[in-house]
């Protein structure tokens, strides 16, 4: 589902197989496993995270699939994606998402909550699909949408008209930071942009923490519902 | 004062006569009951447009009827009245179930230009009118819900400030204040039939509206906190 590997101060993680990579209860919680484990890396606070994934998906969101079949099950994908992101979002380190494949709704606010993103131009979109699906938008995923997108016809174009968004439209927008001809390339650059990052030296505690502070209002909203209340730090959660 | 047609599935609400369709009680209160009909026989794929004939699109509250009540006192609480009573209006507009578009045939000041705010989509003429918050030349000061749907709907401090403190009169330069999303349109019915073929496009997407509205409110936390709206959750996707 999905495997971290580290190359040099680089920690990679990425979404196996050729699948939707829908974030189901198990693959969230590995993606959270994986998170705790390059916070306890010793080396981890002059490090830096890149997250990918395989084939023509990034993350096609929630497994809406399972949630029809048991509906519970919403509220468990939830939780465990909201623990993540604020996971992410405290991370003593930077972080890149390379998008190599389609990011939907869930999938999209994994992608936004890097603090980087890196998108192939070639094939792919960002895609806010509620709208299209009948589904409406949690107050945290706008959160998650107003942090990373500063234009209000911007984020209406994303939530209201559910766009499909290129990575020429996602730099445009200020959702996408760079874009590359093919998913390899998109990789490739983030691996150079990691290692110039990781050259300055940041202390990623530090770091860390002025990402919080900068993201206070998003990790307020967050936690602001009881089945988020362990969402910080809490590696040992059974969320 | 006020009309609403119905062509195929666009509502067209009208702010007849050639005058400064000034917000008094009894304007707000028509408005009011015709956004009320709309949302009533509002479908998949309903659109709304708002219009005016004339000059001014509106030229904010009747201050004028303020005053005529003889007293300082009095028009204090008449200018009063009309703030409240005018709230439900913006809140009508963010909780209908359609996409909304304001074609301006005119000015649109203070009141006039909240109502145009209200709004989902915002088409201007080139070739005539303004948008205008007059409070700081007049002297009034600003209703919270008023500063609130600015925050919400434009985004730079810049395009802030030239909106609420330089008491100018705004024309082609709103499109790139973030304002507006077009101001290529020549005469009343030059923008007209822009957002008709805009709310075309927007209508074939055979949208749920409830949903777009839920959607919709949650983009704007702030001002429907304030105007005392609340998202609804629904938890039936379309797989």
């Amino acid at each position: 589902m999905c495997t971290l590997e580290k190359r040099g101060q680089l920690f990679l993680l990425k979404l196996t197989g050729n699948g939707e990579h829908r974030l189901n209860p198990t693959l969230l919680d590995n993606l959270r496993s994986a998170i705790t484990q390059i916070r306890s890396d010793p080396s981890s606070s002059r490090s830096l995270l890149i997250t990918t994934s395989d084939g023509k998906f990034f993350s096609n969101g929630y497994d809406l699939a399972l949630a029809e079949s048991d509906p519970s099950l919403r509220v468990v994908m939830d939780s465990k994606l909201r623990s993540l992101v604020a996971d992410l979002i405290s991370l003593p380190m930077p972080t890149i998402a390379a998008v190599t494949g389609h990011a939907s709704a869930a999938g999209f606010v994994l992608a936004m909550s890097h603090d980087y993103v890196l998108m192939r131009r070639d094939r792919g979109f960002l895609y806010m699909s509620e709208l299209d699906i009948e589904l409406v938008i949690p107050a945290w995923f706008v959160a998650v949408i107003r942090m990373k997108i500063g234009s209000p016809a911007a984020r209406r174009d994303v939530m209201l008209t559910a766009e499909k968004v290129t990575a020429e439209r996602g730099l445009e927008m200020g959702i996408v930071d760079s874009s590359y001809g093919s998913a390899a390339e998109t990789i490739e650059a983030a691996i150079k942009l990691g290692e110039e990052i990781v050259r300055r030296g940041v202390d990623g505690y530090v770091y860390g923490r002025m990402r919080e502070t900068l993201l206070k209002q998003v990790l307020h909203t967050i936690g602001s519902n009881e089945s988020a209340s362990n969402r910080m730090r809490n590696s040992g959660s059974k969320l | 004062m006020c009309t609403l047609e119905k062509r195929g599935n666009l509502f067209l609400l009208t702010l007849t006569g050639d005058n400064e369709h000034r917000f008094n009680p009894d304007a707000i209160a028509t408005i009011l009951s015709l956004l009320g009909q709309a949302k009533s026989q509002a479908k998949r794929g309903s659109v709304l447009i708002t219009t005016g004939h004339g000059k001014f699109f509106s030229n904010g509250f009747d201050l004028a009827w303020a005053q005529a009540s003889g007293s300082l006192t009095g028009a204090a609480e008449r200018l009063h009245q009309m703030v409240e009573s005018f709230k439900p209006v913006v809140a009508a507009l963010l909780d209908l179930p359609m996409p909304t578009i304001a074609a301006l045939n005119g000015h649109a000041a203070a009141a006039g230009m909240m109502l145009a705010l209200s709004h989902d989509y915002i088409f201007m003429r080139k070739d005539r009118g303004v948008l205008y918050m007059s409070e700081v030349d007049i002297g009034l000061s600003m209703p919270d819900y008023f500063a609130a749907m600015v925050r919400s709907k434009i985004g730079t401090s810049a395009a802030r400030r030239e909106v609420l403190l330089s008491g100018k009169k705004i024309r082609g330069e709103a499109v790139a204040l973030g304002i507006v999303d077009s101001a290529a349109h020549d005469s009343a019915e030059g923008v007209v039939e822009a957002t008709v073929s805009l709310a075309e496009k927007l209508a074939a997407k055979k949208w749920n509206g409830d949903v777009y509205a839920s959607i919709r409110k949650s983009l704007y936390p702030e001002l429907c906190e304030i105007l005392g709206l609340k998202a609804t959750i629904f938890a039936t996707p379309k797989l």
